[in-house]
């Protein structure tokens, strides 16, 4: 679409409303998006042809739209988190990957459902109600990031940012054939990332392929003084490493197959696919090892753990004293303290409910040892496994998420089942290193869209990229395309042709 | 309620007292802790703000470094050690006045700790063992409309949280033994040393009054010479060096009537009233909280370098005491002047005065004896009179000269504060200056002699000592507008 633009083909408000169209007609099935911004998305899209014809274009992204996860602070447009405590809500601020979304000329489509706060794999804890999987609507899209990585593999935006805490970008790429990357930690600044567990948040591009993933990155990566935790190191070579993965060349690269993320539960189709994916690999020249991460089998504990934990704490500040919901109790001249009670009683769902228990429960003096103490100290040991096995291979690789999208309401009444989707995603949260999930394939049970899911080291983001993207087009030469064009059309017409931003 | 108390003989005799003292001060930044607001005091409601320090959603704090040097400078001056590697912590619980229902303060990983401080009563040393200094936010402040004035029972609330996020330092103290029936003095002597020595670090403004130095004063009892420590009270927010003082000594009166009583003290918070000058049972701690604290996880550790810490060490100010002795020695002050100075908050006026060419002992008179008393009459420190150390320097350099006297100088002050000008100025255009002309001053005496010659008389009988009434009546005749010695010359010359 970029080069569409630089060539005069098209403009950014033809292109903008081309997506609006779109949502129109289908997001009343796929329920992607919380809020869309026509007129917004449309001015800027003016102003984008404006610097075009100006011949002063911002980026190379000047002019595509996007969808923004509805986690992510937008100065003056509705961000709800999935939750009725902040409905209406809008922000006096622009999160920083907002900001730098502004300045690169990408006009806003609107806001993408998700996971109340973030807590969920399937898009049905939002508040507002479930996103469906364009390949099957009565599938969930994953989570927590369902909305923007539905937008995108419904041809309802392009680009889409998400937001990550264990797997919320990369497991819905994986069920919707579409490609999610959560960078290293401190990679992308999380300044208006209203937190879910603020040591394990990412932000992260949701793209149709691998090239646009490293493009919309080195946009919005980068340090950024607002965020203590950002790295001071520029983000570069991302873009260089795609476009050097898509030759097809690997040799020299190691690539690790986890051991421990394989076996029981792990569905016949999606190993199948993922076998595929690595023996192409290893046709283009990589070379395979197996590597151990023992640890690993406790970190959806320690996950469930941490993240409460500092969830529990978050979301404090969600008390109808300043903004949002404010929920008046019964009776006569209620305390602030009822008001706070009535407002968080109403204005949570359930499953936030159960994650601030267990994480207040996890800090409570008493418990932090045993609990918060022992969890922070298997992280390190889940670390130590990650260079362990990175001095052995050059990146690992394992299925992103154990199964395909699975039926609506499958697993709603039971967390465990629900949490077990995160199993091969969450280490690299844990660890902070940067993981990303390419399309590889459909599994042959239900014909529906498996991941392969790509992990290296702390700010080595480009080997991702770079295996990738390798990865992406070794598959695409054998499907005859990207895995998206074979996505059912939802308007009746003709499958969409999966055209790169 | 009234409170049943014994004396405070009686207490001391039975029990021994055990002091700690949990001293916030607000830092002087330019900026907040976490965010870029600024940090003035008295600006309309709300002005001072920004996403981070209201606490909405997706904010996040960056930490303040002038702040992280003003708390190791603290610590360095107690004597303290300095953390090489230390997080914040948050300390979760509900509360309308704190935007994220979390505080951002330091928990078990305080950046100054092991320290100790010494403070002089009658003569005496008193060795202080500081626990730590860590540093944290401040809260919103909450204004509760209604009877009661507390959140319980308010008809509503307003909060202003323009204060929410100034930097605070919480500076505490191990328990403070051995003090007997100097407990409240030993306790007021701490605070005002942490004053002194906060002002000369330039970190804080230290006004009590605004509450940029608060102060929590724990106190328990236990019976005397066993060793034991008593259950203890924690009144909050003394904010006087005589509430301070007369907190001690209540809490000491109501411990022991409760503990003479066969009672045992209830572990609680207590409120201080200045007015009445007792205190009253808040919350229970017996039920307490738990905050929950662990690392805030959107900071990064605080890790300052040995060189850093080092070269604040070297730059720190000369230490309270070892200034005053030097001071004491130099200006020749008795013991005596020398606490009434610094009881006044005067010592950097004098020694700035006299820096600019006073001598010691006028610089003290004027700013002790004179501006003081205007200061008190009007409610603010001395330091913000708005007199300088130079125009006072400028005032007795005229009383020098002979061109003013004590009582025409005191008009001069009266101009300054009125903000005429300078000191010349106020001389001139008042018309203040002392008439060195000695015809009009020789015929005054003229004048004196004749109207009293009775006492004229006794002069040349050789009564020295009746020249007063003569002097009196020639100044009276010059309107003060004359050097008494030199009128006291002339009649003698005239009588003798």
């Amino acid at each position: 679409m970029a080069a569409a633009l630089d060539a005069g083909e098209t403009t950014s408000v033809a292109l903008t409303q081309a997506h609006l169209d779109r949502i129109s007609a289908v997001d009343g099935a796929v329920h992607a998006f919380l809020h869309v911004d026509a007129e917004g998305a449309l001015a800027q899209a003016a102003a984008s042809d404006a610097r075009r014809s100006a011949g002063q274009v911002a980026s190379p992204l000047d002019g595509v739209p996007i969808a923004v996860k509805d986690v992510l602070a937008t100065d003056g447009l509705p961000t709800t988190c999935g939750s009725k405590i902040l409905e209406g809500w809008v922000p006096p601020y622009d999160a920083t990957v907002v900001r730098r979304l502004r300045a690169a000329g990408l006009p806003i489509l609107g806001k993408t459902n998700m996971d109340e706060f973030a807590m969920g794999s399937s898009t049905e804890h939002s508040a507002y109600g479930p996103t469906h999987n364009p390949w099957d609507l009565g599938r969930i899209p994953g989570g927590s990031g369902g909305g923007s990585a539905a937008a995108v593999s419904a041809y309802e935006a392009p680009l889409a940012l998400g937001t990550d805490t264990g797997g919320s970008i990369r497991q819905p790429a994986a069920v919707t054939g579409s490609v999610g990357v959560k960078p290293t930690y401190g990679g992308v600044s999380r300044y208006g990332l209203v937190a879910l567990a603020n040591s394990l948040d990412q932000v992260g591009p949701v793209t149709r392929t691998v090239l646009d993933s490293a493009i919309l990155h080195e946009l919005i990566g980068g340090h950024d003084p607002l965020d203590s935790t950002s790295i001071d190191a520029p983000v570069g070579g991302l873009v260089a490493a795609a476009r050097q993965g898509a030759q097809g060349d690997l040799s020299g690269v190691r690539i690790g197959v986890i051991t421990e993320l394989s076996g029981d539960g792990w569905q016949d189709g999606v190993m199948a696919r993922f076998t595929e994916a690595v023996d192409a690999l290893v046709g283009a020249g990589a070379e395979v090892v197996e590597v151990s991460c023992p640890h690993f089998v406790h970190a959806l504990a320690t996950y469930y753990l941490i993240l409460p934990a500092e969830a529990s704490s978050n979301l404090a500040k969600f008390d109808a004293m300043r903004y949002g919901l404010r929920v008046w109790p019964e009776g006569d001249a209620p305390s602030a303290e009822e008001v706070m009670k009535a407002t968080r009683e109403a204005g949570f769902g359930d499953e936030v409910k159960r994650r601030i228990i267990l994480g207040t429960y996890a800090l409570s003096s008493g418990y932090y040892d045993a609990y918060y103490g022992t969890a922070q100290k298997v992280r390190t040991l889940i670390s130590r496994d990650f260079e362990a096995a990175f001095e052995q291979a050059d990146v690992l690789l394992s299925p992103t998420a154990p199964t395909t999208a699975f039926p609506l309401g499958a697993k709603l009444d039971d967390p465990l089942a629900m949490y077990l989707n995160d199993l091969a995603t969450i280490p690299a949260n844990l660890a902070g290193v940067p993981g990303i999930s390419v399309p590889s394939g459909l599994a042959d049970e239900d014909g529906l869209p498996a991941g392969l899911q790509i992990l290296a080291p702390a700010l080595a983001d480009d080997r991702c990229y770079r295996v990738g993207a390798a990865a992406e087009a070794l598959l695409a030469e054998q499907w005859g395309g990207l895995l998206l064009d074979r996505a059912p059309s939802l308007d009746g017409g003709a499958d969409g042709e999966a055209v790169s931003a | 309620m009234t409170e049943t108390l014994l004396s405070f003989d009686d207490a001391l005799a039975a029990y021994d007292p055990a002091l700690g003292l949990e001293v916030h001060v607000e830092l002087n930044t330019a900026s907040k802790m976490f965010c870029g607001c600024a940090t003035e005091f008295g600006a309309e409601p709300n002005t001072q703000t920004c996403p981070t320090c209201l606490g909405l959603p997706g904010a996040m704090p960056v930490v303040n470094a002038t702040a992280v040097e003003s708390a190791i400078r603290i610590g360095l001056a107690l004597n303290c050690e300095i953390a090489e590697w230390c997080r914040f912590a948050r300390k979760n619980y509900f509360y309308p006045d704190m935007p994220k229902n979390f505080q951002t303060s330091q928990y078990d990983e305080p950046i100054a700790f092991d320290g100790w401080t010494e403070v002089e009563v009658d003569g005496e040393t008193y060795r202080i063992e500081i626990e730590r200094a860590h540093m944290e936010e401040d809260t919103g402040k909450s204004t509760h409309v209604g009877s009661t004035g507390r959140i319980h029972g308010a008809d509503y609330s307003l909060v202003d949280y323009n204060r929410a996020g100034i930097p605070l330092i919480e500076i505490v103290t191990k328990p403070i033994l051995g003090t007997g029936e100097k407990a409240p003095l030993v306790a007021r002597a701490y605070v005002a040393h942490l004053r002194e020595l906060l002002l000369g670090l330039g970190v804080s403004d230290v006004r009590m009054e605004q509450g940029s130095l608060r102060c929590d004063v724990n106190l328990s009892l236990a019976p005397a010479g066993s060793g034991t420590l008593g259950t203890r009270t924690e009144t909050k927010n003394v904010n006087s060096l005589r509430s301070v003082e007369r907190a001690v000594r209540f809490e000491v009166q109501r411990h022991a009537a409760v503990l003479s009583g066969g009672g045992s003290v209830l572990q609680e918070t207590r409120h201080w009233h200045e007015d009445t000058g007792i205190t009253t049972s808040g919350r229970e701690k017996s039920d307490a909280e738990d905050y929950r604290y662990f690392p805030e996880p959107d900071l990064v550790p605080v890790a300052p370098s040995r060189e850093w810490v080092e070269s604040l060490r070297a730059s720190l100010p000369e230490p309270p005491r070892e200034r005053r002795a030097r001071l004491q020695a130099a200006w020749g002050f008795s013991d005596l002047e020398m606490r009434d100075t610094v009881g006044a908050g005067a010592l950097s006026l004098v020694e700035e005065t006299i820096a600019a060419g006073a001598a010691p002992q006028a610089a003290r008179k004027w700013w002790l004896a004179d501006l003081a008393r205007r200061a008190n009459d009007t409610g603010v420190e001395l330091s913000a009179l708005g007199v300088t150390p130079a125009q006072v320097a400028e005032v007795q350099a005229l009383v020098d000269a002979g061109s003013l006297n004590d009582k025409l100088a005191r008009q001069v002050f009266d101009g300054l504060l009125a903000g005429e000008g300078t000191p010349a100025e106020i001389v001139a255009a008042r018309g203040l200056a002392i008439v060195s002309d000695e015809g009009a001053l020789g015929a005054a005496v003229d004048n004196a002699i004749a109207a009293n010659p009775d006492v004229a008389d006794k002069i040349r009988d050789g009564k020295v000592a009746a020249a007063g009434a003569l002097i009196g009546a020639v100044m009276k005749e010059m309107r003060g507008q004359a050097d008494a010695n030199r009128v006291r010359e002339l009649i003698l010359e005239k009588l003798s």
